[in-house]
């Protein structure tokens, strides 16, 4: 499984080569892969469904439990064969829909990397591995939503959808680490085997609720929902893939995996529930306040997320058939109207329903099977969306808490859903089209881009009229890998007649009476406007802003512009902190001079003394400077007095530098304008004096505390023998601590490119670049 | 700048002398004080010093490549060495030492610390030129 993942990796990597050399073929030369693994996990069906899951371990990280694990059971291979097959179809559609984009090498880099990163995700058998591929999801999807970088909404909206999913990552992140830290081990299969040893956890509690922050901002539950809509602005493929099929199930999906390790609890239970039931409600009766296609299906989508969590939360055994069953019907149903919408849009310049109309005499393969997946999506048999929503009835008439109660929500968001899905298909294919909607353009509907909404729409039918093709080989195995007990899916379309069926034509019903009334959508409309900018987006917005604001406000206090001021902090704070110990724990014991004191050391420090004194006193700036150089000078002499002569040398060079430095810099500047204030030299002078104090304290209490370190003598002893070589200062350097040495001189380089670079930015040259 | 003929001069023999200083310095270091850094800085000075003779111009012909190349290669040098460790299963950086033996020279220790050390030489060179040779005038 691990070669499965990488090798989608590596084909992302070839992509854009491939795409420069054949741009007509590369959407079906790049599907291969896709289609390839799809079968190759289409081959695990039979080993899966005798309920083994396959496991396959690469130690990575072992001293931390981290292992490159993989896990296929039921739940991964149905999430793994959507991600491969309607993958495959997405590569086909996406090389036709963007057909002649110059970026199409790097949508399919980013396209085929968040498909192994997914797949990746759906695959790991180990908490970290999964957080891995997680966080890539989510850098995939901020690239992919971002693809028209040049829009200003495209990048606020890939921004948005990183801010959210990623910070829910980092409560993911903190999760896993504490169910590690509780159970002992990140590996799936491990915990699996051990659920209550978490339920009485002290740290339970804390795991559930990181777990449902990570989970319910990826797939979009209420009040995180709002990045969802805004993500539309990525191509319609992406929409399609991404945003409906694959990644906003991720949280789906581990709320799924996760439920017979953390499920069963009140706290986990009403979470879901209300999260999810809000989510199904919520994002249905927004879609009706949407005239736009994408966003019709991005709301619908957050109401499917909805009632998955929704039925994750009532945790029974039909119930987790029920989310199994519409898993599989939603993304079928979905993918095929996210790939209708970019076709109608590619065709007319358009997705404004208002303005669509009568597109059946101008496509009527696509007009059909638009209807097909509309059909599903409301839930009329013989589709499978029918079956799925006969199945949640039918689950959630047996909810072991406020069944009444929770049945009036499910059977209104599936109103909801009846009237979106009559919204998007009767008028812009049957009706009437706005008098300016261009009638001629196009490009004709291409076999590539007919495929993904074909195959999709055909096996929603398929899967409905025959439902024993997948529910004991892959809906059986997939709903006992959450409910962790044996458990047998059985589908038919006809039950005889019981309350899911007349829930159902109530459903029906009730949708189409309030569809044919367009008063009641355009109410709908009006509100959907009218409570728009209060939504949770407002809250990002204001607080994003703030956090702008907040930079700004600190960047103005400490980055004023004035060197001597910066110069002061820093030697102040330094003084400060170094001071606060002294302060706390008082002095500790200070050296004693015994020494005689040599008549040139006496020459040396006079003269040390009179050239601070010369750099104080010196009215031009070269003065100060060549006296600052004879400072180093003096230190210099000192190093080799008292034997160190590695400092000594060092010390020189970095002095003729350092001046060279300077009198370049002066050469440019003015002389003098005006002498510092008497207050400010006041200040400096305290400042001076401080730190020239508190060093001398460090100095004499350094050699105070004696020298009863041991690294000299390891360092004495070991540089010969363990590095080869004989100075043990050049020894420390390059091999004892060539980490940081790698380090420093890393810094160093950087360093050099940030000066080069402030000083290429001449004045003219800046204003301009302002004004940008 | 005006270039003094004098300190062209001087240049002109001392440049060679300097850069000599600079290699011993940097080959001595392990055994005797000396080693990449101060090597560095020596040869780094030294192109400082043609360039207040000769002009930045001139300088940037004799370095050949950009100093901020001489920071990439350097930092490749000393990334590379630590991974010759990682082919014998040791650390990251690990020295590993080669016994040569040249008959009447003598024998001597080759190792990755010196190729390290080489890097550190060459991104000392570069960044303290491009900073330099920037100052002096582009």
């Amino acid at each position: 499984m691990l070669w499965s993942v990488l090798s989608a990796f590596a084909l992302a990597l070839c992509a854009p080569w491939l795409v420069r050399l054949r741009p007509a073929e590369s959407g079906w030369i790049l599907a291969l892969l896709p289609a390839a693994l799809s079968l190759y996990f289409f081959g695990q069906i039979t080993s899966v469904a005798l309920g083994v899951p396959v496991v396959e371990s690469t130690p990575w990280v072992a001293q931390f439990g981290i292992y490159l694990s993989f896990y296929l059971d039921g739940l991964s291979l149905l999430f793994a064969l959507l991600i491969t097959g309607v993958g495959a179809l997405i590569v086909v559609y996406a090389g036709s829909y963007l057909a002649g984009d110059a970026q199409l090498g790097r949508f399919y880099l980013y396209l085929i990397s968040f498909m192994g990163a997914m797949l990746g995700l759906v695959l790991a058998g180990n908490l970290i591995t999964l957080f891995i591929f997680w966080e890539l999801t989510s850098i995939s999807s901020y690239f992919l939503i971002g693809f028209r970088h040049r829009e200003e909404a495209s990048r606020a909206a890939a921004l948005q959808a990183l801010l959210v999913t990623a910070g829910g990552g980092l409560a993911l992140m903190a999760a896993f680490v504490l169910i590690g830290i509780a159970g002992g081990s990140f590996e799936l299969s491990v915990l699996l085997q051990q659920g209550d040893l978490l339920f009485a956890h002290p740290l339970y509690g804390a795991i559930v609720i990181l777990v449902l922050l990570g989970c319910f901002t990826k797939s979009a539950q209420v009040p995180f929902h709002f990045w969802l809509p805004s993500a539309m602005q990525a191509p319609t493929p992406v929409s399609a893939y991404l945003h409906s099929v694959t990644m906003v199930k991720a949280g789906v999906y581990l709320l799924a995996r996760l439920s017979p390790v953390l499920g069963g609890s009140a706290l986990w239970q009403w979470s879901l529930l209300s999260a999810g039931a809000l989510t199904m409600l919520l994002g249905a009766a927004m879609a009706l306040g949407q005239t736009d296609l994408k966003r019709i299906l991005a709301y619908t989508t957050v109401n499917a997320l909805g009632t998955l969590v929704f039925l994750l939360g009532i945790g029974t055994e039909t119930a987790i058939h029920a989310a199994i069953v519409f898993l599989l019907v939603h993304s079928l149903y979905k993918g095929a109207l996210f790939l209708i919408a970019g076709i109608v849009d590619h065709e007319t310049g358009t997705r404004d329903i208002r303005r669509l109309g009568g597109l059946v005499t101008r496509m009527p393969l696509i007009a059909a099977l638009a209807s097909l997946a509309a059909l599903s999506m409301a839930g009329i048999p013989p589709l499978v969306g029918f079956i799925g929503k006969e199945t949640i009835y039918h689950a959630v008439l047996e909810a072991p808490v406020a069944a009444s109660f929770l049945i009036v929500l499910a059977v209104l968001a599936n109103i909801f859903l009846v009237v979106a899905a009559a919204m998007m298909t009767i008028k812009p294919f049957f009706g009437t089209a706005a008098s300016d909607l261009d009638a001629h353009g196009g490009h004709g509907v291409s076999a590539a881009i007919a495929a993904g909404p074909f195959l999709l729409a055909a096996a929603g039918l398929l899967v409905g009229l025959f439902p024993a093709l997948v529910d004991a080989r892959l809906l059986t195995p997939a709903a006992e890998a959450i409910f962790a007990q044996a458990t047998i899916v059985k589908l038919a379309l006809w039950h005889g007649i019981n309350a899911p069926l007349v829930l159902s034509a109530l459903t029906l019903a009730a949708g189409f009476v309030l569809y044919s009334r367009g008063a009641f959508l355009a109410r709908a409309a009006q509100w959907g406007g009218r409570l728009a900018p209060w939504g949770p987006d407002r809250w990002y917005r204001a607080s994003v802003s703030a956090l702008l604001a907040g930079a700004r406000a600190q960047t103005r206090v400490l980055q004023h512009g004035y060197l001597s001021l910066y110069i002061f902090v820093a030697f102040a704070v330094v003084i400060l902190l170094g001071a606060i110990p002294f302060w706390l724990q008082g002095l500790p014991p200070l050296a004693v001079w015994t020494e005689q004191v040599q008549f040139f050391e006496l020459i040396i420090a006079l003269l040390i003394l009179a050239a601070a004194a010369a750099a104080i006193r010196s009215p031009s700036r070269l003065g100060a400077i060549v006296s600052m150089g004879v400072i180093g000078y003096g230190i210099a002499l000192i190093f080799i007095e008292f034997g160190a002569p590695d400092l000594a040398m060092t010390q020189f060079i970095i002095e003729t530098i350092t001046v060279i430095l300077f009198v370049l810099v002066i050469y440019r500047l003015p002389s003098y304008v005006e002498l510092s204030s008497r207050s400010s030299r006041i200040r400096d002078a305290l400042v001076a004096t401080a730190g020239g104090v508190l060093m001398t304290v460090f100095v004499l209490a350094a050699l105070g505390a004696g020298t009863e370190s041991r690294l000299i003598d390891f360092f004495a002893e070991e540089t010969y023998p363990a590095a080869r070589g004989r100075d043990i200062v050049n020894v420390i350097l390059v091999d004892f601590r060539a980490m940081d040495t790698l380090g420093e001189i890393a810094v160093l380089g950087l360093a050099g490119a940030g000066v080069v670079a402030l000083l290429r930015i001449r004045p003219g040259k800046s204003a301009s670049r302002r004004k940008s | 700048m005006r270039q003094s003929l004098i300190l062209a001069t001087a240049t002109r023999y001392l440049m060679p002398m300097l850069l000599l200083l600079s290699v011993f310095l940097f080959l001595r270091g392990h055994y005797l004080p000396g080693g990449g850094f101060i090597g560095g800085l020596v040869a780094a000075a030294t192109f400082s010093l043609h360039a207040f003779a000769y002009g930045v111009k001139r300088t940037r012909q004799i370095l050949r490549l950009h100093p901020r190349t001489y920071v990439g290669l350097g930092l490749l040098l000393a990334l590379g060495s630590g991974l010759v460790s990682l082919t014998t299963g040791d650390p990251f950086l690990t020295g590993q030492w080669e016994a040569l033996q040249f008959g009447a020279l003598g024998d001597f220790d080759l190792g990755t610390p010196l190729l390290f050390d080489l890097g550190v030489y060459l991104v000392v060179i570069g960044a303290t030129l491009a900073i330099l040779l920037e100052l002096e005038g582009g």
